[in-house]
């Protein structure tokens, strides 16, 4: 099987998608020429012509009103944010239109708005957001966040082909630094299933995206300290796969919740919620957040450092965790 | 600032208590709550938890000495000020820390009955029926964790308790029976267990105080028996708690010491102390002795209440967590060699009380009836008095009250 990267991954799956499905598109901010900001779509223009690979102006609102329109007369326009924090300025767009269409009227919206997020890579506060939350709280949308190679491009694959309008997180720091086999054969990975990335038993570290690999690096330094994590990879936000939280808490009886965004309002609160609500007997002690401050993401390198969840906070929360 | 372990006083009377066993070694971590160590006096075995969290720095009493209370018996190096000084910490005259939630504790074993847990802590202990008190908790502060559980249920797996059916008053003798380890030469010298010295102390003191006389009389138990096989079953399935004889002896005990309440007494000096509430003690044996936990005015509870109060107190005596109060005032005991096969005993008096009296095993013998020979469940009780306060003449009287209670017996026990 050949070894990607996590953007050769995505560039695979959606080019396969194209080859496969003549009415899927793609659209955004110098993505044919120039290949894409993080070249996710080079060698696109070349293989796909200029009808499918569409170069926009800088206007994040328009390019989502026209691919709503495309969806909605049949088409699967795959829109490419330069950055996902630029995505705020297509935002009615998003969740009073695309989001809203089939339940109003009843008609399919088949598109995907993809982009990378993230901070670790010192882009400042307008290029390092992880604004996911902001989608996983509009009903009629699906919200993915892949962390592996493999799951990016069963995951683009699975969101090009849904009939919904799916929000596809790409975290720029993964891009070039995770690389794993990937089948050549066609594949999907089901939106909405979370999987275990490690087996554990005594702390259940529930995250997505970058933090995915955070969480194993704890683990594994934990590990010689006696203490067992278990990492839930949720992969898919909205709908999130509760069944499969709810089995890693019961097992565990101790729960982490991990993610890049910040605090308050974020993914952790609402797994949190639902941990609560239905499997309150089955805990063993709090459950606990560790995430980004509620702040914006810094620029400067120490702040960022600082900001952001790594191994070494994890490791210090579950710590306190087990000797609960 | 090291924390002080001080020995508790442990009752009113009391004024020195023995270390039977220091649970924690210098050196090792303790929790604030987290047993530290077993004493024992003259009313109760406990064990103390510590005042406070830290380090166990020094032990300054050791094993089997006795010393007074108020005795510092250890030193723990404290650890974070939240942590700080507890309730208990005996420091130097500086104010005594005490957090808002956590009302002052003095180090009796009642005091470790603060149980920190979790949901699910709680959910596996009612599914397992488990009484938390018993778990030990590792977790922070004490705190009994799922760990802790899954160990205790492990470790209850293998060493059984006594099943549900055993009667509250029918504790399965020890089955080494006190024997000593092993033998290094034709005698072995063991020091006594600080209990044992207080009872041997005990029985010597009241030979010699009490004028004590015996007297025996043989019950039928035919009534009391088919009562036994008419409600057992409906007795313990609405109260939980199998029925045995013994209630049925403390509740006629009960009612006859109404009507003579001399036996209800003590001498102090040249004046019969006449008590008001019948507070009866029974005997509990343990692998360690005899302990006497006391209904506390059993005159004003009904048959079931007396029941439920020899269940609880037996069990309790059998877990160590009897409290100083369990063992006080009593009026007027009761034994039951029975347990274990003999047929009648003349027990030694509790001192001050004035008399008691032993419940021999209820067997199936020919008595006469009408002139013939018919088989009967049959009891021997006997009763020793101080006969500087009774004679045999009363004493007799209130035996033969028991007698008729027992043999026409006609109370609903339900």
């Amino acid at each position: 099987m050949p070894i990607l990267t996590h953007l050769e991954a995505i560039r695979q799956g959606i080019g396969e998608e194209m080859e496969r499905d003549s009415s899927v598109f793609l659209l955004g901010e110098d993505i044919g020429v120039y290949g894409g900001a993080f070249k996710v779509t080079e060698g696109m223009l070349e293989k796909f012509g200029a009808e499918r690979v569409i170069d926009t102006p800088i206007s994040e609102s328009a390019i989502v009103g026209a691919a709503v329109g495309a969806a909605l007369v049949g088409m699967r326009p795959v829109v490419e944010m330069q950055f996902m924090d630029f995505i705020a300025c297509a935002f009615d767009q998003i969740v009073n239109m695309a989001a809203k269409i089939h339940y109003r009227w009843g008609a399919k919206v088949p598109m995907v708005i993809r982009g990378p997020s993230g901070a670790g890579v010192h882009g400042g506060p307008y290029h390092s957001q992880s604004n996911e939350m902001w989608f996983v709280h509009t009903p009629g949308l699906k919200v993915v966040v892949p962390s592996t190679a493999y799951d990016a491009k069963g995951l683009i694959k699975a969101a090009i082909r849904d009939d919904n309008p799916v929000i596809f997180y790409e975290h720029k720091y993964l891009y070039r630094r995770v690389k794993d086999e990937v089948p050549l054969e066609d594949y999907v990975v089901p939106i909405g299933q979370a999987i275990l990335r490690r087996e554990g038993t005594d702390i259940a570290v529930i995250t997505y995206g970058a933090m995915v690999w955070t969480a194993l690096e704890a683990a594994a330094q934990l590990e010689k300290e006696g203490i067992s994590l278990e990492v839930l990879d949720l992969r898919s936000l909205l709908p999130y796969d509760e069944e499969a939280i709810l089995a890693s808490v019961r097992k565990c009886s101790k729960v982490i919740l991990l993610h890049e965004d910040t605090r308050i309002g974020g993914m952790a609160g609402e797994l949190a919620a639902v941990i609560a609500e239905k499997a309150f007997d089955d805990l063993d002690g709090p459950i606990v957040r560790v995430t980004a401050p509620d702040t914006p993401v810094p620029f400067s390198p120490p702040l960022e450092d600082h900001f952001l969840p790594n191994a070494r906070k994890l490791a210090e929360a579950a710590r306190k965790l087990a000797s609960y | 600032m090291a924390a002080k372990v001080i020995m508790p006083q442990m009752g009113e009377s009391v004024a020195e208590g023995t270390i039977v066993r220091w649970i924690k070694k210098v050196g090792e971590r303790v929790e604030r709550d987290e047993p530290l160590l077993e004493i024992s006096t003259d009313k109760v075995d406990a064990e103390i938890p510590s005042p406070a969290g830290g380090t166990l720095s020094r032990i300054l009493v050791k094993e089997n000495e006795t010393v007074e209370v108020n005795t510092v018996l250890a030193e723990i190096d404290g650890e974070a000020p939240d942590e700080g000084a507890g309730a208990s910490v005996a420091g130097p005259a500086q104010p005594v820390v005490s957090k808002p939630a956590v009302p002052e504790a003095p180090p009796t074993a009642e005091a470790a009955r603060r149980i920190r847990s979790s949901p699910l802590v709680r959910r596996l202990a009612k599914e397992h029926q488990i009484d938390l008190t018993r778990v030990q908790g590792t977790g922070e502060a004490g705190r009994i964790s799922k760990n802790d559980i899954e160990a205790y249920l492990a470790s209850a797996k293998a060493e059984r308790p006594a099943p549900e059916g055993t009667a509250p008053s029918l504790p399965v003798p020890p089955s080494s029976a006190g024997a000593p380890a092993a033998f290094t030469g034709p005698t072995q010298r063991v020091p006594m267990t600080p209990m044992r010295r207080q009872i041997a102390e005990r029985m010597v003191t009241s030979k010699r105080i009490s004028a004590h006389v015996s007297t025996f009389f043989e019950v039928e138990m035919t009534r009391v028996a088919e009562t036994l096989v008419q409600a057992g079953a409906e007795f313990e399935r609405r109260n939980g708690i199998k029925l045995t004889y013994t209630p049925f002896f403390v509740r006629a005990a009960v009612q006859a010491l109404k009507q003579f309440p001399i036996v209800n007494s003590s001498l102090d000096g040249e004046n019969i102390i006449y008590k008001r509430d019948i507070n009866i003690g029974v005997a509990v044996a343990l692998e360690t002795g005899l302990i006497v936990p006391v209904i506390k005015r059993a005159d004003e509870k009904n048959f079931l209440g007396i029941a439920r109060a020899l269940r609880d107190l037996a069990d309790r005596a059998r877990s160590k967590r009897l409290s100083v109060d369990d063992v006080q005032e009593g009026t007027f005991t009761i034994t039951n060699p029975g347990i274990f096969g003999s047929l009648l005993g003349t027990p030694i008096i509790h001192q001050p009380q004035v008399a008691i009296m032993g419940v021999g095993a209820v067997e199936k013998r020919p008595v006469v009836r009408n002139d013939a020979i018919a088989i009967r469940p049959m009891v021997y009780l006997s009763l020793s008095f101080d006969h500087r306060v009774l004679d045999g003449a009363l004493a007799d009287q209130f035996m033969a009250h028991i007698k008729v209670a027992l043999e026409n017996w006609d109370e609903s026990v339900l």
